[in-house]
Order: structure tokens, then sequence, then C-alpha cells
């Protein structure tokens, strides 16, 4: 892998397998008795966090701590922060602090690339704005390869915000890098005006596509979309784009329901659809620990054969 | 409300005007006095004044002293990023004459007193002309006019009324703006852009924006208004001036508007004539602007529409930030990019090498066009319209051949905001002159 891991978009096919078989590899790690390896001792990996988010932080914070790095929570979270001096001044600390890798969320589209260009460390994207989430698309290709076997000719559609994803966008690519055909079904406010350039089928109707998928992806759709006019109310969309247990029914016998995290129940997906057995929620939590470890440990350059 | 040119004169020996055959020129006591035979003239030719330089201007091609209609010297309010002095010297450096410079202040020009400031700051620097535009709303707020007809009875004369940065987006508010500057002949200068359209609005919206997860500015954000003003402007009988059009669709209704003999004129920006939006896939503010940079289709139509004079003139926008306010996360920075040293060859570049445009046509987009837009007063304004015998010495002589790769820490802003550092742009100005007085020689500011 290169330097950085900043969006899947330009990781290469071969870069995107190394990654899932290392991260099966890592998943056995983690059902051993002993729960470590010493690869990456010594060498110091910063979360970076400008938004809050306790599962993709812990789930980083694990992976590298099951690496034996040394692991410093930089949550920069604040009122300062919307200011970009603060970014730029960040990356300075971390580059006095000797950072080997940071792994930043932030809001903004893009911050981890400038970041990128200030640090002399690995910089990994957990997050950036509306942009992308590539460790959560690495995941996501994971848990479908471990259930399903495959993801190359897989169906896979993708429910919800489109506009404001970064798992959306960042599955897009990996998926059909990785030689999936995805579709992806929203309102047509919810989808941006540029996405008859991306490589995947555009519906508009759920009812349609669901029989045919193996996989369907629902996203989180933020309530707070209702005031910009995206739909109407809560409830339409949820009539209208939301997983039930009668629309789940349709989907064929093999196929998953997954979804990022957090999942707004009774909205987007119906309780019974997320704790179903074909629902994927809680390994694709699993699974991220084991796809984070491998990103680290490519990017590290760690030492010694994992076993 | 100038001085005239010093007394001393200047022999522009073998010089090509309008890129046309060369002559020996004579600019003496501020005025263009004579044409000569190319090569003739020597320091002891006779018929010269005492005192008069003889500079070897082989090659180099003369053109009218240029007019920016759209500068942004941030004099008051940010003077870390740019001043009065700061940005005229870029303005002489880049062949420029005569620079308008935008409200968008701190405090605001919304009044007498302050356009009367920046105006005097120009006299001042000397190094160009600076002629203040005046703010349409009081404090750009798009609420209520400002003392438009104060401003324009100020010294300052002001003539271009604009809440540049900012739509006035009220259509009636709009509408008696256009109507009220009929009186003393203004022109109202419109950023056009529906705000309701654009909120959050960070790159064009399109492949790229949808790609790189930024919010879009649509073009009909920018279009929308461009009809609604044409239209107003119709109506009312008034001057209209379409600030830096940035999409082919504005360019379509522009042509329309002129069609239907309504007065509408439009400016084009250096950087929307050259950059696309997918250079933003660095994410490098450098790129952000406002309105932002649109496609390659955006591009050749902008190109044709300066082409063929439904766009009437090119603007810089020059608009100087801070570092700290461009070396940011993309959301964060500010918009606007450096333009005045670089517009020049970027016309050069865009318009005159491909064909697009030759040496009259250039000056006419350049200098005429933005000077009777501007408004500018006579006897400047047929000054602008000629550098023929008897016109005032208000020149730019550039050398066309050289390519040089433009460094931001050459330049004479106190920002560094190119889009161009590192990118190889073809001409060089080598001298400017102010009603024959001399603001930049040999490529250096006097």
């Amino acid at each position: 892998m290169k330097g950085h891991l900043l969006s899947t978009e330009d990781l290469s096919r071969d870069d995107a397998l190394v990654v899932l078989d290392t991260a099966e590899r890592m998943a056995r790690v983690a059902e051993a008795s002993v729960r470590k390896l010493p690869t990456l001792r010594g060498r110091t990996v910063v979360n970076l966090f400008f938004e809050d988010s306790t599962r993709t932080r812990t789930s980083f914070e694990v992976a590298a701590k099951r690496l034996s790095a040394d692991v410093i929570n930089f949550s920069a979270r604040g009122s300062s922060v919307s200011k970009g001096e603060s970014l730029k001044d960040t990356a300075q600390t971390l580059e006095a602090m000797g950072a080997d890798a940071v792994v930043c969320r932030h809001p903004a589209s893009g911050a981890p690339h400038r970041l990128a260009t200030w640090v002399r460390g690995s910089v990994v994207n957990a997050g950036d704005g509306t942009h992308e989430h590539p460790t959560q698309a690495l995941l996501d290709a994971f848990t479908m390869r471990r259930r399903l076997g495959r993801v190359d000719g897989l169906a896979v559609t993708i429910v919800g915000d489109v506009l404001h994803s970064r798992v959306a966008r960042s599955n897009v690519w990996l998926l059909t890098t990785l030689g999936a055909s995805v579709t992806v079904v929203a309102p047509p406010t919810l989808l941006p005006l540029g996405v008859s350039s991306w490589p995947v089928e555009v519906s508009y109707d759920l009812d349609a596509v669901l029989p045919k998928s193996d996989v369907v992806m629902m996203l989180r759709v933020q309530r707070e979309r209702m005031s910009a006019a995206f739909f109407p109310t809560e409830r339409e969309y949820s009539r209208r784009y939301g997983l039930d247990v009668d629309r789940a029914a349709t989907l064929p016998e093999h196929a998953l329901v997954m979804h990022p995290g957090p999942m707004v129940r009774g909205m987007e997906i119906a309780s019974a659809v997320a704790d179903s057995a074909r629902s994927t929620v809680v390994e694709q939590v699993a699974n991220g620990v084991s796809v984070r470890m491998a990103v680290l440990y490519l990017l590290l350059g760690g030492s010694g054969e994992v076993s | 409300m100038t001085t005239n040119g010093s007394g001393q004169s200047w022999v522009l020996r073998q010089v090509r005007p309008l890129g046309g055959d060369a002559v020996d020129v004579l600019l003496a006591d501020g005025v263009v006095a004579a044409w000569r035979p190319p090569g003739s003239t020597s320091p002891d030719s006779e018929g010269l004044p005492l005192g008069t330089t003889v500079l070897d201007t082989a090659g180099l091609i003369m053109l009218p002293g240029l007019v920016d209609l759209h500068t942004h010297l941030r004099e008051p309010g940010r003077e870390d990023a740019e001043t009065v002095e700061s940005g005229t010297r870029a303005a002489a450096l880049g062949g420029y004459t005569t620079v308008f410079a935008m409200a968008n202040t701190n405090p605001v020009a919304d009044t007498a007193g302050v356009v009367e400031q920046v105006w005097r700051l120009g006299l001042d620097a000397g190094h160009c002309d600076v002629r203040p535009v005046g703010a349409v709303t009081v404090g750009l707020a798009g609420e209520r006019l400002a003392e438009l007809g104060a401003m324009a009875t100020s010294a300052a004369e002001v003539r271009v009324f604009s809440d540049d940065g900012h739509c006035v987006s009220d259509a009636l508010l709009m509408r008696r703006a256009l109507e009220y500057v009929k009186a003393f002949d203004g022109v109202i200068a419109q950023h056009a852009e529906e705000p309701r359209l654009t909120a959050g609005a960070q790159m064009n919206e399109g492949v790229m924006a949808a790609r790189l997860g930024l919010p879009g500015w649509p073009a009909v954000a920018e279009e929308a208004i461009i009809a609604r003003d044409a239209l107003l402007a119709g109506h009312v009988g008034s001057r209209l001036h379409v600030c830096h059009v940035s999409t082919a669709g504005s360019v379509e209704l522009i042509r329309w508007a002129k069609a239907k003999g309504w007065q509408v004129t439009a400016e084009v920006t250096p950087h929307h004539l050259l950059l696309t939006d997918d250079l933003i896939s660095s994410f490098d503010p450098v790129y952000k602007v406002n309105p932002p940079l649109r496609t390659a289709a955006d591009v050749a139509a902008l190109r044709a529409g300066l082409a063929d004079g439904t766009i009437d003139c090119v603007a810089t926008d020059h608009a100087p930030h801070a570092l700290e306010d461009k070396e940011t996360e993309w959301a964060a920075a500010r918009p606007g990019m450096l333009g005045l040293q670089t517009a020049l060859s970027v016309v050069m570049e865009t318009m005159l090498i491909p064909g697009h445009l030759d040496w009259a046509g250039v000056a006419d987009r350049m200098a005429l066009a933005p000077a009777r837009i501007g408004g500018l007063p006579r006897p400047a304004a047929e000054g602008w319209s000629s550098i023929a015998v008897g016109a005032p010495a208000t020149v730019t002589l550039l050398d066309p051949s050289p390519w040089r790769v433009v460094e931001a820490d050459t330049l004479a802003s106190r920002s560094r905001n190119t889009p161009y550092a590192g990118r190889s742009l073809p001409g060089a100005i080598r001298a400017t002159f102010l009603r024959g007085r001399p603001t930049v020689l040999d490529g250096k500011v006097v």
C-alpha cells in the first residue's frame, strides 16, 4: 500500500485484496487465546477525531493495541476546530510528537488529504465529511466475503442518503473495483447530481431492486435532512425507502442486510430486520477491528509474520 | 482628479502598437505626442523635448493601459492580506492602470467617507488609478440601499455599485437599485448567486462534487439571477453588469439579453477561462473561489462568449487571502484567487494564442470595454479608447515571447494564493505608463 489510506477511489484491486487477506489473518488473532501481536511495538498511532465517533475511534484503538502500538487519543472536538488553523496546528503538534500514523476523522471533506501534506506519518481517513470512509467500506467488503465467500459478482444495493454519505462513496468505489455490481436507491433529492458518472445503477424503487440483491446496505438518514426539504416527512421516507419486515421478506434467502451504524431503528430499518439472522450489523463491528489492524499493519510495515 | 504626467518624455523605440507594425512612439506632456518611423529616433534626434529618454522597446507590444473592473484591495480592514499600496503595485506590474476596488472591506464601502478614503489611498500610492466601487446595500446586508448618490457625487465619483461577495437577491431591491443609479449614469454590478440554492456550497455541482463529497454550487443559482436581472434591467431601462460569469448557460442568457437590446454587460475572470473543477481533487483550497471553477464545457463557452463579445471584458476578481485563510481544510478556507499579475498571461494563453482574439481584441476586452462599463470620466475615457496621437500616454508594454513559471513568493501582493504557482504562462509586462509617467519600467515598479 501507499503511504496513506485516504480513499477507496484510488485503491487498486490488488491493494484492496491484500488488505482483505491480511484482515483475514488478523481475524484469527482475535479468535486466539492471546489476542495481541507484537508487530507495532514502539510505534505511535494517534486517533485524531474532530467529530464524535466512539464506535470508529474505539475500533481503531482496539486494532492498534492488538498490534502493540502506543495509542494516543487526540480529541480535537470543540469550538475552535471549525477554523482551519487548528488542523495545521494539530498536524504540527503530531509531527513534534512523532506520530507514525494518524487516524483522522473530520467533518470537512478532504481534511485528511490536507493533513497528509503536513505530516510525515501515514494518514488513515476515518471518515471525512461527506467524502469517504475507506475502512468502513473495507470492513463491509470483508464482511461480504466472509459471509458469502466472495465480492466479485455480487449484486449490492445501497439505500438511503447517498448524497451525504461517505460510506456510500467508499463502498461504490471499492465494491466496483472488486467486481460487484452496485445499485444505489434513494429519493432523487438524496442522490448527487453527478451520480450518473458513477459506475452504478440508479433506482428510485426499492421494491424492484430487493429481489435481485445479494446484499442490501442501509444508510442512516438523519432526521434533520427533513428540514432542508430533502423529503416531506419521516413517515413517508420510511414507507418508500425503509427496510421493513415485509420488504426484507422479498430478498433472496442468502441475502445480507448491512448497516454501518448507528442505526435509526424504525426509520431506515425495522428493528426486527436489524436483529434478524441475515443482518450483519454486529459482525461488521468485529470485522472492523480486523480490517483496521490490517490497514495499520500494512501502512506501518509491521515486522514479523502474522500467523 | 489626478495629476498630469511628469515633465519627462519617453520614446518607445520600435514598439508594436496592438501588435501591429513597429513604430517609434513619443510620450510627452502626458500624452502620446507623436508616432515616428520605426528605428528613426535616437536621443539626439530633432524635435524631441529636452531630457527625453529613448527606450529600446523592439518587439514589445503596446496596449492601452489595462482596466480591471473587479479587484479586492482589502483595505480598510484586512491589511494583512492586501493594502491599496500592495494591490496597486501588483496591478501596475500586471499592466493595469486603473482598478475598481470592490466594496466588501471592513468597514464596507457603503458611504462617501469610505469610498473617498480608498480613492485617496490609491492616489497616494500612485501605482495606478483606483476607482472605488460602492456597496449597493448598507453593510452588504441586502436590506436597504446605501447612499448611492452621495458616493456618486463624492470625490471618488463612484459609478459602479456592487455587493460583490453577496448577491442582491431581493428582486425589488435590485429593481430599485437599477433604477436609482440611472440619475448619475451608474451601473449595478451583480454577483449573481441565488443564496437559497448555494447554502453551504463548496464547489461546482456536478461530477466532481459527487465524487469529492462537497456540497454543490449549481450553475442554475447563477443563471436564475442573471435571467431575472436581465429582465429587470430591460423593464426599467437600466444598465446591468454581471460579475464573474462562470457557466455556459450564463453566456447564453447574456447573449439573449443583448439580442433584446437591453443594456447588459458581463465580465469573465482569467481563472474561469483556464481552470476547471477537476483540480479540486487535491482538496487544495487555492482552487476555492466563488463562483467556483466549472467544467471544460463551461470554459469553452466562456472563451467563445468573450471572443464574440457576448462577454464584454475580462476582470480579475483579484482576491487576496492571508495564509491562515487558505492553509486549511477545504470547507474552512475563504474563496478567492490572486489575479492581477497573471491576467494578461492567462488571456494570452486562453484567447490570443488559440486565435480567439487578436491583440486589438485583447486591448478591447481588457482595457477599452471595462473603461466604458466603469464610466471612466472624460477625457480619460477617450484616452482609453485609443493609443493614437493625442491620447493620454496610459499604456502598457509587454514582451509576448517568454514563458515564465509563476512563483507565488515573487508576486507583489501581500498574499500568496495564486492558483498558477508552478504553472508556466506566456508573456511578461515590461513597462506601464500612467498619463506619461512610468509606474513600471523593465518589469519593476518605479
